[in-house]
């Protein structure tokens, strides 16, 4: 139990216990941490989109302080989902074959197509219509660099008298309705990548891409609450509580599904008990005592459903700055949780042998490709592009006519 | 109505760029495919692979954990010493005998390979007295028939050739490690070398020229039993084998149908 700590923060060299394949003993795990990123980095995208569609299609009209918000997060973090995996392959110069000519039996080939139709057709397109309004608007206001950026952007369609509009209001929503599969098969694929290996008990299950895609809805929900809250902090500006308690309903919900799935999935697995069961044991005790019992199950999934469940009840009672500090815990313990979550998936699928005799341990260095440090950068990354996007497009300073700027931006 | 028009066009064309790009990969997929067959097989001029199906089978009782094969393959096909890889290794199975009164048929079962016993053995782990059984497994790839590898290759590096081998081209291959983790054998790595998958190919640029594959030519007890089952003849070792032996594959639950049989296997062995 406390190796795993020791595994997690120090360097220890790799040890194993039993017997584990010669092949597996080396480079030990083959995926690591990037790869752990990427299904958390491509399960925000499709949460925070799905949280955006409740206002575009399910008309949630409390949560449009959110709605660009959503939209910019789901886009900052799209443009980083590939990066992790790009880093990691042997040969990122032939990246480009995946697309050019995939093999189509490879739920990683598919990927690459599900991500670019998600990027070009759903998300850019959804935001350009969107945003088209105001970027007319902004581009006659503001001059120099600014200015010419938000020109460029209109990609000169300066239409904006009312049928125009109506027509841009109408392709967006239909693209929002296309969005919402795309995003669910942007993410579910992501899950069926672990999924479809059968040759290990830890991921291949057919509820593997199920659990990815409801845990995606809840950590992109709650990447919503977290930024939102900040950016208001940042700001200085008094939240939406109308809209936050609705955000923190729906996060409580999506919540409730995924903790039931993901229990359904440890209940068959453990009245199956099927071949691994004896060392999927073994991992549960000890491997991943921590990040599964208590990053996982504890902090991410039961302490924000104490939390959220019980605000379900007594929101009344509870003051708003109390309330708000709740939601904020939550989300932050909600988006740990979720990151333990592919953690666990991720690694726990490779802490034991396919011989499924013998385990090994695992060390994360500070440098490297695979350590600490490009693992922190990697996720900074999208933060840092999400704040040039609020920069850009969610600033306080501009004249904004469209729908769904946040209240901070409405000034 | 001009703007909203010329919106429209920009769809159209925006439209037009994807179905584009969505035809390039078709067109690359079917050249791919032609290419690579000829091009990085390592084979002869000549060699026609739609004309032999080679396999190879093992003898467990034949086997008696020299090694020599492991070492054979490592020096032949330049496989890295460091770390550990092998594209064919032994394991040795120790069973010890069941503690007096305990109700149990066998005791407990001990695997290991130390540097993929490519140094033989050392002495076993217990007192000789209380094993049981005690034996050697050679491993390789499975040459499965339907195989996970293949399968989840996202750029068709790796492939199933006509004759029977699955290979790996390595001027295609991203080093994703997704066919490492596919391969349910342990038998695929990611080379350090040169950044790609590598596993067992039968000695491709032997048996092409109508060699054995090295570690069969080096095996002192003809536990590994090399053959073109498409050229088999009534008393070539191959045929003799599955005439004299029942044999069983490994994990065969997970049906990729390995083509690699083994003859006096245990079910301990996986
Ligand atoms: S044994 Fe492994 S490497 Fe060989 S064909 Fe089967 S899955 Fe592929
Ligand atoms: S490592 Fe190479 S051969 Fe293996 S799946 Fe990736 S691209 Fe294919």
């Amino acid at each position: 139990m406390t190796t795993e700590v020791t595994n997690i923060v120090v360097e220890v060299m790799p040890h194993f216990e039993g017997y584990v394949y010669p092949n597996e003993s080396g480079q030990h795990p083959l995926w690591s941490v990037l790869i752990v990123l990427y299904p958390y980095i491509t399960g925000l995208v499709a949460g925070a989109f799905i949280m955006a569609s409740l206002v575009r299609v399910f008309k949630v009209r409390a949560l449009e302080p959110v709605y660009r918000l959503s939209m910019l997060t789901a886009l900052a973090f799209l443009l980083c989902a590939p990066l992790p995996l790009l880093f990691h392959l042997g040969h990122p110069e032939r990246c480009y074959e995946v697309m050019m000519t995939p093999h189509l039996t490879s739920p990683m080939a598919i990927f690459g197509f599900v991500y670019a139709w998600y990027l070009m057709a759903v998300l850019l397109l959804e935001l350009w219509f969107d945003f088209r309004r105001d970027l007319v608007a902004w581009s006659n206001v503001t001059s120099g660099f600014r200015g010419i950026i938000y020109r460029l952007f209109t990609l000169g369609v300066t239409d904006v008298s009312g049928p125009a509009l109506r027509l841009d209001d109408k392709i967006g929503r239909t693209l929002s309705i296309v969005g919402i599969p795309s995003a669910f098969l942007l993410h579910g694929y992501v899950g069926f990548i672990f999924g479809s290996i059968k040759a290990n008990p830890w991921w291949g299950s057919p509820l593997v891409p199920i659990i990815f895609i409801l845990s995606a809805v809840v950590s992109g929900i709650a990447l919503c609450v977290f930024n939102y809250m900040v950016l208001s902090w940042v700001r200085r500006r008094n939240t939406d509580m109308p809209c936050l308690d609705i955000m923190a309903r729906f996060l409580f919900y999506a919540l409730v599904v995924d903790a039931a799935v993901e229990g359904l999935d440890w209940i068959h697995r453990i009245y199956a008990a099927e071949e691994g069961f004896q060392i999927m044991k073994v991992m549960i005790r000890e491997k991943l005592f921590y990040t599964l019992n208590l990053g996982q199950a504890t902090m991410g999934t039961l302490l924000p459903l104490l939390l959220l469940g019980s605000l379900q009840l007594l929101r009344k009672r509870v003051p708003e700055l109390i309330r708000r500090r709740m939601y904020f815990a939550s989300s932050a313990l909600i988006l740990v949780g979720v990151l333990a979550m592919r953690w666990n998936v991720v690694i726990g699928g490779q802490l034991f042998s396919k011989s499924l005799r013998g385990v090994m341990a695992y060390k994360m260095e500070f440098s490297g490709m695979e350590g600490w440090f490009m693992g922190a950068v990697l996720l900074a990354l999208p933060f840092t592009i999400l704040t040039v996007f609020i920069k850009l497009f969610l600033s306080e300073k501009l004249p904004s006519a469209g729908h769904g700027e946040p209240t901070a931006a409405r000034g | 109505m001009k703007e909203a028009l010329s919106r429209r066009n920009l769809l159209g064309r925006l439209g037009a760029a994807a179905a584009g790009l969505m035809a390039l990969p078709a067109a690359r997929t079917a050249k791919a495919a032609v290419q690579k067959l000829f091009v990085s097989a390592n084979a002869p001029n000549g060699y026609d692979p739609t004309k032999h199906k080679w396999v190879m089978a093992i003898d467990i009782n034949r086997c008696i954990g020299c090694g020599l094969c492991a070492e054979a393959c490592k020096k032949e096909n330049h496989v890295p010493d460091e770390p550990n890889y092998f594209r064919t290794w032994v394991e040795r199975y120790v069973i010890t005998k069941p503690k007096p009164g305990s109700g149990e048929a066998r005791g407990e079962v001990l695997v290991d390979s130390p540097d993929g016993g490519m140094h033989g053995f050392p002495e076993p782990p217990v007192p000789t007295d209380s094993i049981l059984h005690s034996f050697f497994v050679p491993k390789l790839c499975n040459l499965c028939e339907h195989s996970p590898c293949v399968q989840a290759c996202p750029v068709g590096a790796t492939f199933d050739a006509p004759d029977g081998t699955v290979l790996i081209d390595p001027k295609y291959c991203i080093g994703c490690g997704f066919c490492i983790q596919a391969c349910p054998y342990g038998c695929r790595f990611l080379s350090p070398v040169t950044h790609t998958a590598e596993k067992c190919t039968l000695c491709y640029h032997r048996i092409t020229h109508g060699l054995n594959p090295a570690c069969v030519e080096v095996c002192p007890t003809q536990a590994r039993i090399f053959g073109d089952l498409k050229n088999a003849k009534p008393d070539d070792p191959i045929t003799q084998f599955y005439q004299n032996n029942r044999v069983e594959a490994l994990k065969p639950y997970l049906g990729t149908e390995p083509r690699v049989l083994y003859a006096g296997m245990d079910k301990e062995v996986r």
